[in-house]
């Protein structure tokens, strides 16, 4: 019944999409950490309208559906004159996605830090950067990393929805084939060990990017 | 014996009799003639084709054309609403004359009903914005069509078109037309019917048929060996044709004039 000798002739197909959903997961993993870590950092630190201003910012992609983001971005902006492209609208949006997510994950972290860390620092003479990034930050994202690595877990495989606006990754190249070959067990089969496979490895990857940012825990 | 020879001689003249009725009922022309009424099944769950309209009336491209066959042959006309599965059956037992029904002609349907010439377009196409200066499959060099995922459509373009065209596959028809219609395409392979939709939402971006991908246009359906019929049902389309009633009735339906070369 299964025949997955089917699905070799699209084998290209399916890494295209497999490198197409790991392309977009680095970018967007990369730039969303950014904006979550900014956006924490104003949520604990910055000042009233700005606090706010994140807040809105943080409910409203929350509680909305990423399908619905996804939309907004590709078919609802042209109507105000911003086009963009599939990849360019994917970016975007998962960016947007992650950061609304990770501001709340890496802000759990920053309220752990105890007062008393930023009055050691600055009887130490350390500068205000050296303070954030060496004293505050690190310690931080120690607190909170395994959750922020789920978190970006989680968009990855959320990105299978970006097929819907015809980009083309794993889940999309699992869409065509099967509408092609009628072999669609086969091919979500397949699909879902490529997802698993891809969370497994990010997860090593965030495992060993932890070792060396933590490296200072091993030192105690 | 010879109470056994009559009952055999009267079946043989009852036999005879129904043979010649059936023979006058074989030219179905003279017979509608005769009856001064024609029977046009039409179906009436099939929009634009037939439907029910707002005063309980069957409306559409079907309709208008089985009107347009009575008038011409100068006789009533009496509707049968039909469905897509039992249209050919109500032929076939001689309970309508003709099935106007967007009938599609393939061989095998060739064997069991004959057909008139076509009398409305019926077809996939690529569409798109009429600044797109597009008239050939190979036109679409470097540009940009969306397409339904697994459609006939996005088969035939990935068959045919050219390497360097972008194919923007999309979920379903109604993604498509939403890409279509925001811009993210200006050039979408469909069909005429999800044009004439695009047309009836937003008319100031109304698709222009661009080239035909695959073309399936609908034919009447009579029954089979009526010679007479046939050659009257295409005068009358060719008729419709030269005065224009068939792209009125494209234009008034589809919201697009019938394609260039249509029944040729």
């Amino acid at each position: 019944m299964l025949n997955f000798s089917d699905l070799l002739p699209y084998t290209d197909m399916f890494l295209g999409g497999l490198l197409t959903t790991l392309e977009l997961t680095v970018l967007t993993t990369v730039l969303g950490i950014l904006v979550g870590t900014t956006c924490a950092a104003i949520r604990q630190y910055g000042s009233v309208g700005s606090k706010r201003a994140v807040a809105a910012y943080v409910e409203l992609i929350r509680n909305t559906p990423f399908i619905v983001q996804l939309f907004f971005i590709f078919f609802g902006l042209p109507s105000i004159g911003l086009m963009l492209t599939p990849w360019q609208a994917s970016i975007i949006a998962l960016t947007i996605n992650l950061g609304a997510y990770s501001t709340e994950i890496i802000r759990a972290g920053l309220s752990n830090i105890p007062k008393g860390q930023w009055e050691a620092a600055k009887v130490l003479g350390l500068n205000f950067r050296q303070t954030l990034i060496r004293v505050i930050f690190t310690p931080a994202f120690e607190k909170i990393y395994p959750a922020l690595t789920s978190q970006c877990i989680i968009v990855m495989l959320g990105s299978a929805v970006l097929s819907q606006i015809s980009v083309e990754d794993l889940t999309y190249a699992a869409n065509l084939v099967q509408s092609r070959n009628f072999r669609a067990f086969e091919s979500y089969v397949v699909t879902a060990l490529m997802y698993l496979g891809l969370a497994m490895f990010m997860r090593y990857v965030f495992t060993l990017i932890g070792k060396r940012v933590f490296a200072f825990r091993e030192a105690q | 014996m010879k109470a056994l020879k009559q009952l055999l001689g009267k079946t043989l003249l009852a036999t005879a009799c129904l043979g010649t009725a059936v023979s006058a009922m074989a030219d179905v022309l003279s017979d509608i003639k005769a009856r001064d009424e024609i029977r046009i099944a039409v179906p009436q769950d099939f929009p634009p084709f037939g439907s029910v309209g707002a005063d309980l009336k069957p409306q559409g491209i079907d309709v208008d054309m089985a009107h347009y066959i009575a008038d011409q042959l100068g006789v009533d006309l009496t509707i049968v609403p039909v469905t897509s599965a039992n249209r050919i059956p109500y032929l076939q037992t001689n309970k309508v004359d003709l099935v106007i029904s967007s009938l599609g002609k393939n061989p095998e349907r060739e064997k069991a009903i004959d057909f008139s010439t076509p009398y409305a377009p019926f077809f996939l196409g690529v569409f798109g914005d009429q600044s797109v200066a597009v008239g050939a499959l190979q036109d679409l060099s470097g540009k940009t069509v969306g397409v339904t995922r697994g459609s006939v459509e996005d088969l035939e373009l990935e068959k045919n078109a050219p390497s360097d065209v972008t194919i923007q596959r999309f979920e379903d028809n109604n993604t498509t037309l939403t890409a279509y219609l925001s811009g993210q395409v200006n050039l979408i392979a469909t069909g005429n019917l999800v044009a004439t939709e695009i047309a009836k939402r937003k008319p100031a971006r109304a698709p222009e048929a661009k080239f035909m991908l695959k073309d399936s246009p609908c034919y009447i359906g009579m029954a089979k060996g009526e010679a007479a019929l046939q050659s009257e049902v295409n005068a009358i389309i060719a008729k419709a044709l030269a005065e224009g009633k068939l792209n009125d009735i494209s234009v008034k339906w589809l919201k697009a004039p019938l394609p260039k070369g249509f029944g040729a």
